[in-house]
């Protein structure tokens, strides 16, 4: 009953119109999501609290057909140091959340069918996610403390009412639903915490944790505010909350994978980047096998061309090379992306489908290299 | 608000009772995962983290980051870690530490690797054993045990059965020894790659494709070499090579003892080394392995195998039915229907850029003092048009001895 008697005061305290301010712990790890005070629910619909800032990326990871709502809250008068290729120096303080949602298929709230959809009228607009349209998952923060950043899931209860800390992650049963109504069944998989370091840890000697999606490349594009379009690069200086950035046409900038105006070799360079790069970088987890996918490599052997795998066991699919110019059939890359077997499937965390468009994205890319592997 | 308040306080009371368990487990076995896992995740220096006697059913992969840990079970055969229904993986445990080891417990039926530890120093594997129940299949997981970029491996009296590539695998380490451990129905028993200092002694390879692989891959961290093999048992390695193509053991033929490819300063000694089909040892060159391509090679890579020295075995068998249409051939043409190949056949591949009269420099040669054993020039560079026996003045050199590797605090 103690239980009963706190979430009524606490909601109590929220009828206030005024949320209480974000909270940062500076150690520990809160049982609720909501003890963090970023996301607010306000009456059905999910705000952020003063301060919190929205963001999305050019191209990002790819979760199961998942949409995200991401936020990043500075300290007040704190700010992040800007730099051209890696994350951005954020200071003590920082809290990033990504929140995993997808939009009800037509409608319906049975617990497990969702949609298969880029249909983002659902999506956080006008400052707010209406919890009415969609399917909450799992929010997963990253705070940056004195020592460096500690990664936390959290997951959104049936009710859609809290998520709660799942430090050993979580798996649900879930079914994509398509527009035209074919099913297919998934287990969407919570990462644990030593997971979430599995891609935030991008740099294998320091094992440090760092975000992943706040660099220059993907962050240099518009956003739509409550206040209207303006560059993400430029909002987060004139806010204060990043200094030393150039005007946003002087930083670099990743295409975004699904605009057929970008050019076909950007695109996928920025899929594999956002996909891949975190672990096969030069200083990353993936560092094992030769293979570089980060924005940085060169187009050549680093990047797979004709280069033969190295521990890729049964996840050659009988094929000699990453990637054969001209030939996608031949290729490792595309037959790794195209499973969603564990043993097979790259990445290997963080998805239990096939992205059917990303994989079509890399196939056209490679159908279109000159060249072959002979001699 | 009131919309808040209600739900809120129904779902605190229905949240006792919303576990969200995993499909397929028991809520016994659900609860150990998270419960282990949570102890992984909690883990510090000096931990042990014991795991029961008993079968322990597990959907995800275990993950650990914290050094100075021990997982210790029960026995390779009481302690059992079985992933038949794993759902993330796809390893079936997951290290990123310093410090580490593992020790009497077992790990089943992973859909990738059974053991990896990435980047660790001062890992010891003790009794462990992974192996695939169904039998050799392809689509078992790639490698056993498998650290990877570590320094200071001890791998003992540990086992592994059934990978689809190697079972016991270390790759661009350094200071490692592998000894007195297990390896059967594997496509590789026993791979040493493009690791710097390795003594692999007393253990029995058996029943794989290849028994025990000395190798040097292109493209990696840095090249391999000094690797001592002794003492062990390589015999009736026959099985017929079920890795996926394109892996780098999927150029093995099946009924190999020893091999060394493109790797160099190896010295096998002292081991039995019988009734292997194709060939009890073999030396052979990248080339060898048909994923030689200029775009995809760096060029740095030193294909050839060098500084072999081989003397003192005990070869019994074996030749007598090689894998591969070129090897079959070749093998009947020069020993007839019912002859063998001698116990050691050379590719034939060597670097003539670094000829001096015909011959590499006295420190990079194949040498070999061991009794009757004879070695074949299969001579690969031409399609197999000219091979011939080497007489034994032309490897009867003998090379530097490796010093023993030695791993601080492991006697």
């Amino acid at each position: 009953m103690r239980k009963f008697a706190i979430l009524v005061l606490a909601a109590l305290a929220a009828c206030a119109r005024q949320p209480a301010p974000v909270h940062y712990f500076a150690d520990g790890r809160p049982e609720r999501l909501s003890d963090w005070n970023v996301l607010v629910d306000d009456g059905g619909m999910l705000r952020l609290n003063a301060g919190v800032v929205p963001y999305d990326l050019n191209t990002p990871l790819f979760s199961d057909y998942a949409h995200k709502l991401r936020t990043v809250w500075l300290p007040a008068g704190a700010a992040a140091k800007y730099t051209d290729a890696g994350s951005f120096d954020f200071p003590v303080g920082t809290i990033i959340t990504k929140t995993f949602y997808y939009p009800l298929a037509g409608g319906v709230r049975d617990g497990k069918s969702v949609a298969r959809s880029y249909d983002t009228a659902h999506d956080f607009t006008r400052g707010a996610l209406d919890k009415q349209h969609v399917r909450l998952v799992e929010t997963r923060v990253l705070v940056r403390r004195e020592h460096g950043w500690d990664a936390l899931p959290y997951v959104w209860n049936a009710a859609q009412t809290e998520a709660e800390l799942a430090r050993t992650g979580d798996e649900f049963a879930l079914e994509l639903v398509a527009d035209d109504g074919a099913r297919e069944p998934f287990t969407y998989v919570v990462p644990n915490e030593n997971q979430c370091a599995g891609c935030h840890v991008a740099d294998l000697k320091t094992k440090a944790i760092a975000p992943i999606g706040p660099k220059a490349r993907h962050l240099n594009r518009d956003f739509a505010y409550v206040d209207g379009r303006e560059n993400q690069l430029a909002r987060w200086s004139r806010l204060g909350i990043l200094a030393g950035a150039p005007e946003p046409a002087a930083a670099p900038r990743n295409a975004v994978w699904n605009d057929a105006a970008e050019p076909l070799a950007a695109r996928a360079r920025a899929y594999l980047d956002v996909n891949c790069g975190h672990c096969h970088n030069p200083a990353g987890p993936a560092n094992t096998t030769a293979l570089f996918l980060d924005a940085s490599v060169p187009a050549d052997r680093h990047l797979g061309l004709c280069k033969p795998p190295v521990a890729a066991g049964r996840g050659t699919g009988d094929h000699l090379f990453d990637i054969v110019p001209g030939k996608p059939d031949e290729s490792i890359l595309p037959y790794r992306m195209a499973s969603h077997e564990p043993g097979v499937m790259m990445p290997e965390q963080g998805r239990n489908t096939t992205h059917v468009e990303g994989l079509a994205l890399i196939r056209d890319w490679i159908a279109a290299w000159p060249g072959d592997c002979r001699g | 608000m009131r919309q808040w308040t209600i739900p809120a306080a129904s779902l605190a009371l229905a949240a006792c009772s919303q576990d969200n368990a995993p499909q397929g487990l028991s809520a016994a076995d659900a609860a150990f995962q998270k419960q282990l896992q949570e102890q992984l995740l909690d883990a510090k220096p000096g931990s042990v983290i014991e795991i029961p006697a008993g079968m322990h059913r597990l959907d995800r992969v275990l993950t650990l980051r914290a050094n100075g840990v021990t997982l210790r079970g029960a026995g390779s055969d009481k302690s059992i870690l079985s992933f038949k229904d794993e759902v993330s993986g796809p390893e079936g445990m997951l290290v990123y530490a310093n410090d580490f080891t593992a020790e009497h417990f077992a790990i089943e039926d992973t859909k990738g690797d059974g053991l990896k530890i990435n980047d660790g120093e001062n890992v010891t594997i003790r009794d462990v054993r992974v192996a695939w129940t169904g039998g050799p299949k392809t689509t078992n997981g790639a490698y056993g045990i498998y650290p990877v970029k570590c320094a200071n491996v001890l791998i003992e009296d540990s086992a592994s059965v059934g990978a689809s590539d190697a079972g016991i695998y270390v790759g661009q380490s350094k200071n490692v020894i592998v000894r007195r451990n297990r390896a059967e129905s594997n496509v590789a028993g026993i791979e040493i790659e493009n690791t710097i200092g390795a003594d692999v002694y007393e253990n029995t390879a058996t029943g794989n494709t290849g028994g025990i692989l000395v190798f040097n891959m292109p493209n990696l961290s840095q090249p391999g070499h000094s690797t001592r093999v002794f003492k062990n048992r390589v015999m009736r390695n026959n099985l017929g090579n079920f890795a996926a193509k394109g892996a780098a053991v999927a150029s093995v033929p099946a009924g190999s003892g020893v091999v060394v490819n493109s790797n160099s300063k190896v010295e096998i000694f002292d081991n039995d080394i019988a009734d292997n089909q194709t060939a009890n040892l073999i030396i052979s060159a990248y080339f060898s392995t048909n994923y030689y391509n200029k775009p995809g090679i760096d060029p740095n890579y030193d294909p050839y195998p060098r500084a072999i020295n081989i003397y003192d075995n005990r070869f019994a068998g074996g030749g007598d039915s090689p894998d591969g249409l070129d090897l079959k051939t070749l093998k009947v043409a020069m020993f007839g229907l019912n002859g063998r190949f001698p116990d050691i056949v050379w590719d034939g591949y060597r670097d003539e850029k670094n000829l001096v009269d015909g011959k590499p420099p006295a420190d990079e040669r194949l040498c070999v003092r061991n009794g009757d054993a004879q070695v074949l020039d299969a001579d690969g560079p031409h399609k197999y048009d000219n091979p011939r026996l080497l007489d034994k003045a032309e490897v009867g050199c003998d090379l530097p001895r490796l010093p023993p590797v030695e791993i601080p605090g492991k006697a």
